[in-house]
């Protein structure tokens, strides 16, 4: 059996819903941030494999990937930074303490 | 002189207007200065008068052909409107009545306002109304008319509530000048249709235009507009039955009433219709309506002086039935007659109120006649000014009065019947209240103990204005008034020494019974009332009109403007608000759904997406059949 | 065109609000100083314009066209002719004399006196603005400073200034909204793509070419209707007017009253009746009954009104029923009349409104049943009120007669039953501004008020200035008729056909 193009969208669709799961359903703000990272590295993962499996390939998938896990990092860190803030504001990172902006 | 006098004619309400502006802004605190600034004025307004007499008189220039002078005031597309000057022998009479009458009151006036604060804002408005009343006279077309009778106008009402700190006396002025808003409603309607159906105001191309238009198409809409305009008259000139607000008009100092409320701007509606006597005479219904409003009001007036007791207010009664008798002369086609009483008038009654405010200056500013006595000996100048401006007024020959009173009722009589009934009863009336005033002022005991001198300013018009009132009328019947001002011959061309004799009995009869009532007191007035019983009562409430009409007033702007404001309040303001509630409210509703759980907000952004791909996957072809014709980009 | 004079006269308000900016906001004497010298340069050069124009040629003078958005064919253009020369004029003196009449403000003055120059520049925009884009862009930007200003500096009596602020701006907006729409739909129906332009005047002959079918016009003009109407105070839109005015500060009640309102019945000259001429004639009988009930309607409110504001903002209301009869009566007479009254009632309502704040500013009191007598304390304001209420009452010899007589005159041409009802305006004026002069002014002496003073100093500038023109164009109508007559003449043919076009009471009576 090769590992074709399925296994791996079947592996990312996982770890995309994993991720989308935890970030539903988690109230810790560090989860979530986790969770999100997990959905980034599903949609990494479809990058690869999608490249790799061009009648062609070239780099731009790497490429993209590279670009998206740089991003991913850049928001990591303004996230941290953010709920450091808000966890010195609320003095909590439990999610549902955090509704403010209730109409 | 008398060229220069007639081309520069325009100069005489300039000058007192540019008195009225220096005395007003720079003048106020420099009470002398003022008034010779004023009198100035006024005077060369006078000496401008005579020569322009002396020039219509010298030229013969009649009402027929006038001369006149205009220029441009407003040019716009399918409008233009002229100021200018119409000088004829009308406008003469009226400029010299006015001037001479002005001059006179101010001259008084030094004597009267001496010591009040307002001074000089006093000779500022008499500067101003003195302009506006000029101009008034010198009028070409309707609506210069209207801008300066507005304005006389307003002089009134500044005039009137010249003591503003009184509250009457501010009542009185708003009193004023919305009664005469009302006519002038009417008036200013009039004209706009004279406008539209002519295209012109102007009383020279009128007088040729209106024949024409009366042959092809009838009396009918311009008797209505006729009917519109002396709506005018009814107001300024205090007819029944906007009068109301003249007897109140007395708040005003004692030369106002006389210049203002007597002689020369309650005039000013019987010079409107005789200056368009062209248009009111072709109308015969308009002049019976003239002549009957008129001579109703005369009665009218008479009969509430009748049992008043202040004494000015005894006076404006008196001057409201007069002007009665001046339109009741114009209804019956009598311009000269008219012109004749207007003249005679002016001096006998400001005569009168002038004596008024003497009297009433003299014991200190009391107004009721009941409280006065006996002040004959104590101001003889005055009583003699007074009395003969009483015989005047009375119609007893050979003063002013007897002349031109006598010229009404003999045209009146040559007209109708009634008319003239009822204007001998009220010549017999009006003996009577004067006398009445007369001998409860001057005779009987006096109830006064102090008694102030009356100054040498104005006791010096009091006498000039008494000569007036003696030789105007006899000098006027002499030279024989109409063809001299050239109105053309009177309705009646010869005196009637019957119908004379009747009026003259009849006043001397009113005197003989006033006498002994007020004079003598062999029969009580107290009683008399008594007798008289309601219909006394209703004379001295003046027929409840003012109650009446504050009813009307009450009912019909205060109650209705307070619906008014209620429905703005409540029913289009509370839809305005109805409605911002009901958005808040959906806002409310809708702001429920923001939680402020960012983790829900993803699950439904979640949900979204789900569904839109399943979408997408169903119709999947219909999709790329779009995308591949390219249609939406 | 070689001296680009209409665009300086914008920019200096801008320019002094530029260096507003620089100034240090605790020194208020500069900071007034500043926007009265700006507004003082701007008056004269309008004063230079408004006697340099030669009213013997009309159309537009002093223009100046420079291409902005050429691809939406929007350019920056500008000029003036007979119509929008008097507002421009207009707003200047009315600018002058908010100025020196918030000569007193004290709280933030720096931020008050650039939002009351934004708002200057805003409105002259409105009123030179030949670009139809340019006329919108300077109408919006109208709106936010007036809604900071009530918000900050106004006052609270029946209703919250919060309130009286949120109701204009949210009517403005409203309905600006609704012009907005009828604007865009004019854009793109007047010309085919590659011609689309904002300027007003190839607008103005687009329904020569008949690309603005009658029915199109129809409904394009109702939202016109809608959004200048508003703005104008038609009735049953006038109620933000009173509130409005209760709750705005002094400078803003004088522009408001006094410049602001009058976009609307230029709008629905300059736009409404050239662009959309078909548009306007039908709608006439609507707006003549609005008028109508505008001009009694607001007049009997009045009499019932206690609060000065109130009174004067219902008869501002009345007043512009005036304007709205000499629109709708569609002849050259009228319409002259229309925009004199425009100017007239601007004059007027601003010299009201600077003497009621004096007033307000000195004894707290606005109240016809607190004041009483204060001819006694306040001498010269009592001549401003007296002059404002007779003009107001539209005696002659005061700017108020003239224009009111020829809206009249071109009335009774068309209706002239109509006419008659709304001749009896004057009776009413007459009542309820009588009614509150004798009340407040006169009457005896009430010592509680001595301790207030008369205005003085810079105070005077506003009563002077306004009191001026009162006077010179009740004297001299013919240098305001004049003008407006150069603009309005042009159009007697224009009107003429318009004749053939049938009107809502066509339709209405075909239906019956």
């Amino acid at each position: 059996m090769t590992v074709g193009m399925t296994h791996f969208l079947i592996l990312s669709a996982l770890l995309f819903c994993i991720g989308l799961y935890g970030l539903l359903v988690k109230r810790n703000l560090f989860s979530i941030l986790m969770c999100i990272e997990l959905m980034l590295n599903a949609v990494n993962i479809n990058f690869a494999a999608f490249n790799y499996f061009l009648p062609m390939p070239d780099l731009s998938g790497q490429v993209m990937m590279i670009f998206s896990i740089t991003v991913a990092a850049a928001e990591v860190a303004v996230g941290l930074a953010l709920i450091f803030r808000i966890y010195h504001d609320f003095a909590t990172v439990n999610i549902d303490k955090i509704n403010n902006m209730k109409g | 002189m008398e060229q220069f006098a007639l081309t520069h004619a325009w100069l005489i309400p300039l000058v007192p207007a540019a008195a009225f502006a220096i005395i007003g802004l720079f003048l106020q605190n420099f009470h002398k200065l003022s008034a010779a600034i004023a009198i100035l004025a006024i005077t060369f307004g006078f000496v401008m008068s005579l020569g322009i007499a002396g020039a219509v008189f010298n030229l013969g220039i009649t009402v027929d052909a006038p001369f006149v002078q205009r220029i441009e005031w407003i040019k716009i597309a399918g409008l233009q409107f002229d100021m200018g000057v119409i000088i004829d022998p009308l406008s003469v009479l009226m400029l010299l009545v006015v001037t001479l009458v002005s001059l006179l009151v101010q001259i008084y006036s030094v004597g009267y306002m001496k010591g009040d604060k307002g001074f000089g804002r006093f000779f500022s408005y008499m500067s101003l109304f003195s302009a506006s009343m000029l101009g008034l006279n010198i009028s070409i077309n309707f609506v210069q008319m209207y801008v300066f009778w507005e304005l006389v106008g307003l002089c009134s009402y500044l005039l009137i509530g010249f003591y503003y700190y009184r509250i009457p006396a501010r009542e009185a002025a708003k009193k004023a000048f919305i009664t005469t808003r009302i006519g002038d409603f009417g008036l200013l309607i009039g004209i706009l249709l004279l406008q539209m159906l002519f295209g012109t105001v102007d009383f020279i191309q009128l007088r040729q235009v209106i024949p024409v238009y009366l042959m092809a198409n009838g009396a009918g809409v311009l008797t209505i507009i006729g009917i519109l305009l002396f709506m005018g008259p009814i107001g300024k000139s205090g007819q029944f039955p906007l009068h109301v607000w003249l007897p109140d008009a007395m708040e005003g100092p004692a030369p106002v009433s006389a210049l203002i409320h007597a002689a020369t701007m309650v005039v000013a509606g019987v010079y409107l219709v005789a200056r368009a006597y062209f248009l009111f005479a072709s109308l015969p219904i308009l002049m019976n309506i003239i002549a009957w409003i008129g001579a109703f009001t005369a009665f009218f007036g008479a009969s509430i002086a009748f049992s008043q007791h202040a004494i000015k207010r005894i006076l404006a009664y008196s001057t409201i039935s007069q002007l009665g008798y001046m339109m009741l002369a114009l209804g019956v086609g009598s311009l000269t007659a008219s012109m004749f009483h207007l003249m005679t008038h002016a001096f006998f009654k400001s005569l009168l109120f002038l004596c008024a405010g003497a009297v009433m200056h003299a014991v200190n500013e009391e107004a009721d006649i009941f409280k006065m006595g006996g002040l004959r000996r104590k101001m003889p100048v005055v009583f003699v000014t007074m009395t003969i401006g009483v015989l005047a007024i009375s119609g007893l020959p050979p003063f002013s009065g007897f002349f031109s009173k006598d010229a009404i009722l003999a045209a009146a009589a040559h007209v109708s019947m009634p008319l003239y009934l009822i204007g001998i009863v009220t010549a017999f009336m009006t003996a009577f209240y004067m006398a009445r005033l007369l001998f409860l002022v001057f005779f009987g005991e006096s109830r006064q103990k102090e008694v102030h001198k009356v100054s040498r300013f104005m006791q010096l018009p009091l006498i000039v204005l008494a000569a007036l009132a003696v030789v105007s009328g006899l000098g006027g019947y002499v030279y024989n008034f109409g063809d001299w001002v050239r109105f053309g011959p009177p309705v009646v061309e010869h005196m009637d020494w019957l119908l004379a004799s009747t009026s003259t009995l009849l006043s001397l009869l009113a005197f003989v019974l006033a006498w002994n009532i007020y004079g003598s007191k062999r029969w009580s007035s107290d009683i008399i009332a008594k007798k008289l019983g309601i219909i006394y009562t209703i004379t001295f409430n003046k027929y409840y009109i003012d109650e009446f009409y504050a009813l009307l007033c009450r009912i019909f702007i205060d109650g209705i403007g307070k619906i008014m404001y209620f429905i703005d309040l409540y029913i289009i303001d509370g839809t305005v608000n109805a409605v911002s509630a009901l958005v808040l409210l959906f806002s409310k509703l809708l702001s429920k759904f923001q939680t402020g759980q960012v983790q829900r907000y993803a699950a439904v952004f979640v949900c979204g997406v789900v569904i839109l791909l399943l979408c997408t996957i169903m119709y999947l072809d219909k999709v790329n059949g779009v995308l591949a014709a390219g249609g939406a980009f | 065109m070689d001296f680009p004079l209409l665009t300086i006269i914008l920019v200096i308000p801008l320019l002094a609000v530029g260096l507003l900016m620089f100034i240090p906001p605790s020194s208020f004497k500069s900071v007034k100083v500043v926007a009265a010298t700006a507004m003082c340069i701007s008056l004269g050069l309008t004063i230079y314009a408004y006697v340099t124009y030669d009213s013997s040629i009309g159309g537009m003078q002093f223009t100046q066209s420079i291409p902005w958005i050429s691809d939406l064919g929007v350019s920056y253009s500008v000029g003036v002719d007979g119509i929008s020369l008097p507002m421009l004029f207009l707003t200047n003196v009315i600018g002058l004399a908010a100025v020196f009449s918030s000569w007193n403000i004290n709280v933030r003055p720096k931020e008050f006196f650039i939002l009351l120059l934004i708002l200057i520049t805003g409105v002259m925009g409105t009123f030179v603005a030949c670009d139809l884009f340019i006329f919108l862009l300077c109408y919006e930007l109208v709106v936010i400073p007036i809604y900071i200003m009530v918000i900050i500096w106004g006052s609270t009596k029946r209703v919250t200034k919060e309130y009286a602020g949120m109701k204009l701006t949210i009517y403005l907006l409203m309905g600006s909204a609704f012009m907005l729409v009828g604007v865009v739909a004019l854009y793109l129906q007047a010309f085919p793509a590659e011609l689309r332009t904002f300027d007003i005047a190839a607008l103005s002959n687009a329904h020569l070419y008949g690309t603005l079918s009658q029915s199109f016009q129809i409904i394009v003009f109702f939202l016109l209707l809608l959004g200048f109407g508003t703005l104008l105070s038609m009735f049953p839109f006038h109620t933000w007017s009173p509130d409005g005015y209760a709750g705005a500060p002094t400078a803003v009640s004088m522009i408001h009253a006094g410049v602001l309102k009058k976009i609307g019945g230029y709008g629905l000259i300059r736009l409404g009746l050239l662009i959309l001429p078909a548009g306007a004639k039908f709608w006439a009988p609507l707006i003549i009954i609005l008028g109508l009930a505008n001009v009694i309607y607001a007049a009997y409110i009045a009499i019932v009104q206690k609060d000065l504001k109130y009174v004067v903002g219902y008869s501002s209301v009345s007043h512009m029923g005036y304007v709205l009869l000499g629109f709708a009566a569609l002849n050259t007479i009228s319409l002259t009349g229309a925009v004199a009254n425009m100017v007239a009632h601007g004059i007027m309502s601003a010299l009201f409104f600077a003497v009621i704040g004096y007033v307000y500013e000195k004894t707290h009191m606005r109240s016809v049943d607190q004041l009483r007598g204060i001819a006694h304390q306040m001498p010269r304001i009592s001549v401003g009120f007296m002059l404002a209420g007779m003009s107001s009452v539209g005696l002659p010899g005061l700017i108020g007669f003239i224009p009111e007589y020829t809206i009249f005159l071109g009335l009774f041409k068309v209706y002239p039953f109509l006419a008659m009802l709304a001749v009896s305006g004057i009776v009413f004026t007459a009542i309820y501004i009588l009614r509150v002069l004798q009340k407040v002014l006169f009457g005896p002496r009430d010592y509680g008020l001595d301790k207030y003073k008369d205005a003085k100093g810079a105070e005077l500038v506003p009563l002077f200035l306004l009191g001026t023109v009162l006077v010179l164009f009740g004297l001299f109508p013919q240098l305001l008729m004049g003008v407006i007559n150069s603009g309005v003449a042009p159009l007697g043919p224009f009107l003429q056909e318009l004749n053939n076009v049938p009107s809502l009471l066509v339709t209405l009576g075909g239906i019956w």
